[in-house]
């Protein structure tokens, strides 16, 4: 392999090939978003709405490239191998199947899952003359129907949004910045993703009475053909390695009204030399110590 | 009277308290799954009539708006919940704190393999030799200042522009040093490189062998690789592959190792040159003083393996002692080589160098 034996010979292209390769804990999923031989203007609407929503992890081809996903994955897993992104969107148009959006990803730069989306109606985010929220915040993701739980595309699909519009992965979160939400409603063979700007009004306790206001890209999407993952490779991919599991502290217990029992282990003790409260009436006299020690006087004599 | 007002007083504020809350509870048939760590609610229950939705645009809009109100209510509760608190200081903003993802999504990347030691960790660990923190300046005396340990401005000059290069004794006079110095480099990168990638083969050999990711084609594997996950893949039928059509380019009869058998022979009256050669060569090995097993090697070989084993012992005495491991040298140990060393010398006197292996 041409990246094992050749060494980078600056500290910079050793950093770049570092943050490239495999780790323990994986950077955040970056996406590309790659314009067809014949994407009409909604589709390259589309693609511009989503990369403004992804915006620091996602990278934006603008020139169009002449590939068949569905056929020929070669072109795609050269370019994810290029640009080191898992998640791709590739959006054409032709007569059979218009506003195509194809959405997926990769897994060791190889296509994992691939799903084909039609796009019905499309709302941008320029037409929505509403306030936005800043670039880059982090969304949160509600899926509602249960088709999303019966069906193993709807759900493949799910993932696959998750996945998608996550974003990094965080510690902690500053409550008043839950500003942006994404909404996918799966009906009727139809899936309605819908973006709100939240507003989080007073309500007479702690807890914020919520009020949405709609902003950003809304999609009425049409699944269209699918190429899943074998269930083999599926579960290889979901594998995490040892290391990541959290290391389970021994000895403790908990009981079922929240008790929390703890166990320590002692040395065997001499119970005979057991230090208990003092009597004053059971104190040793000098007498019984002196034959304890075996006949040695407490006071030296000095010898001369 | 008192009591009643009391009881008055109490459902008053009971009312009170219930109407604060309508404001943010919801009322839903099935509770939500929440996955706090991806900011994320998955709601189960079957989505509203139809045909509502079919409907025209802007009530179909309110519907949907209305739906993800409720939900996006029940997901903030919850992660209003969760322990929070100020971060910079009392005036900073409020930060909640969550936990771990639990949704399991794929990963980018297969998760790292251990990669196996090299040679000289093996040695190193064997010895228990361990690394020593090396300081990243050293005092230079002729600058009288602190310098790199290599590179730029070094620690003792530049070696390039060294004038001096003193004829070590019992060289030959004639000898260009500087030349020899030089060479002497060449050597020594080249050697080190060479070892790096002997290194790398074997790191990558060791890597083959555990067919962890069965018969998926990642990319990374070579011809040999592919060929024997073939081979795997059409012995693994009921009938062991008896039955199996072949591809276009596959060769026609699978060149076996050993055909079958365990043990294989020479035809009869085959190549003669051959085995006359191979007779000759036998008589030669039974005639020559050398001997054919090598004592030394054989020694070596067995004296590692003891150290090994001692080593293997002592580490984990040592682990269960604490950091503090040998410093000292043994001086034991030294004297189990040389008495070996003494001993070949005495048998094989004309025997050459025998430490050099």
């Amino acid at each position: 392999l041409i990246c094992c034996y050749r060494k980078p010979k600056t500290k910079r292209a050793k950093r770049f090939l570092e943050k490239r390769e495999p780790k323990l804990n994986e950077n955040t999923k970056n996406a590309m978003l790659i314009r067809g031989g014949n994407a009409n203007l909604t589709v390259t609407a589309v693609l511009k709405d989503i990369y403004a929503v992804k915006k620091p992890f996602a990278v934006l081809y603008k020139k169009k490239n002449i590939t068949r996903p569905f056929e020929d994955q070669t072109s795609l897993e050269f370019f994810s191998k290029k640009s080191d992104c898992s998640l791709f969107l590739f959006g054409s148009h032709n007569k059979k199947r218009p506003n195509n959006l194809i959405i997926g990803r990769m897994f060791d730069y190889h296509v994992l899952d691939m799903i084909e989306l039609g796009v019905e109606k499309f709302v941008s985010l320029k037409d929505v003359k509403n306030s936005k929220c800043p670039e880059g915040t982090k969304p949160m993701l509600i899926f509602a129907g249960d088709m999303f739980d019966v069906n193993e595309e709807y759900r493949r699909l799910k993932s696959l949004l998750i996945d998608f519009f996550r974003g990094p992965t965080v510690p902690s979160i500053r409550l008043a910045g839950l500003e942006y939400v994404l909404h996918f409603t799966a009906v009727d063979g139809k899936i309605y993703m819908r973006s709100y700007k939240v507003l989080l009004k007073k309500s007479g306790c702690k807890i914020p009475r919520i009020e949405l206001e709609e902003m950003g890209p809304s999609l009425d999407l049409v699944m269209r053909r699918t190429h899943l993952a074998s269930d083999d490779l599926y579960k290889l991919s979901l594998k995490q390695p040892k290391a990541l599991k959290p290391k389970k502290k021994k000895n403790i217990s908990h009981d079922v009204f929240g008790t929390t029992y703890g166990r320590i282990h002692m040395q065997k003790q001499d119970l005979s030399k057991l230090q208990t409260r003092k009597m004053k009436g059971l104190k040793k006299r000098p007498a019984e110590k002196l034959a304890e020690d075996g006949g040695t006087t407490p006071k030296k004599s000095k010898s001369a | 009277m008192a009591a009643v007002r009391v009881e008055a007083v109490l459902a008053a504020a009971e009312e009170q308290e219930a109407e604060k809350r309508r404001s943010i509870t919801v009322e839903k048939e099935l509770e939500l799954e929440f996955d706090l760590g991806n900011l994320l609610a998955l709601d189960r229950n079957p989505p509203p009539a139809a045909a509502a939705l079919r409907g025209a645009g802007p009530r179909r809009e309110a519907l949907l708006r209305a739906l993800a109100r409720d939900n996006t209510q029940l997901l903030v509760s919850r992660l209003w919940e969760l322990p929070a608190e100020r971060a910079g200081g009392a005036g900073g903003p409020l930060v909640a704190r969550l936990p771990e993802p639990t949704f399991r999504l794929p990963r980018e990347k297969p998760p790292p393999r251990p990669r196996p030691p090299t040679r000289w960790e093996q040695f190193a660990r064997l010895k228990g030799i361990r690394r020593r923190r090396k300081t990243s300046l050293v005092w230079d005396e002729q600058a009288k200042e602190w310098r790199r340990r290599w590179g730029y401005r070094r620690a003792g000059g530049d070696p390039a522009r060294a004038w001096l290069a003193e004829v070590p004794a019992g060289a030959d006079p004639e000898e260009d040093q500087f030349a020899r110095l030089r060479r002497e480099k060449r050597e020594r990168v080249a050697r080190n490189e060479l070892n790096r990638l002997r290194n790398l083969a074997r790191a990558h050999r060791a890597g083959r062998a555990v067919p962890a990711a069965p018969l998926h084609p990642t990319g990374h594997q070579d011809r040999e690789e592919l060929r024997r996950v073939a081979r795997v893949a059409r012995v693994s039928t009921a009938s062991l592959g008896r039955f199996q059509p072949r591809l276009p380019k596959e060769p026609a009869e699978p060149p076996s190792r050993s055909g079958g058998k365990k043990r294989r022979f020479e035809p009869l009256l085959g190549n003669l040159a051959a085995e006359r050669s191979r007779q000759l060569e036998l008589l030669r090995d039974m005639g020559s003083k050398k001997p054919v097993l090598d004592i030394t090697r054989a020694v070596n070989k067995q004296m590692r393996q003891e150290e090994a084993e001692a080593a293997a012992h002592k580490g984990k005495k040592q682990s269960q002692r604490g950091k503090r491991g040998r410093r000292q040298q043994r001086p034991g140990r030294s004297g189990k080589k040389s008495g070996a060393r003494r001993q070949q010398q005495q048998q094989k006197p004309a025997g050459g160098g025998t430490g050099g292996r």
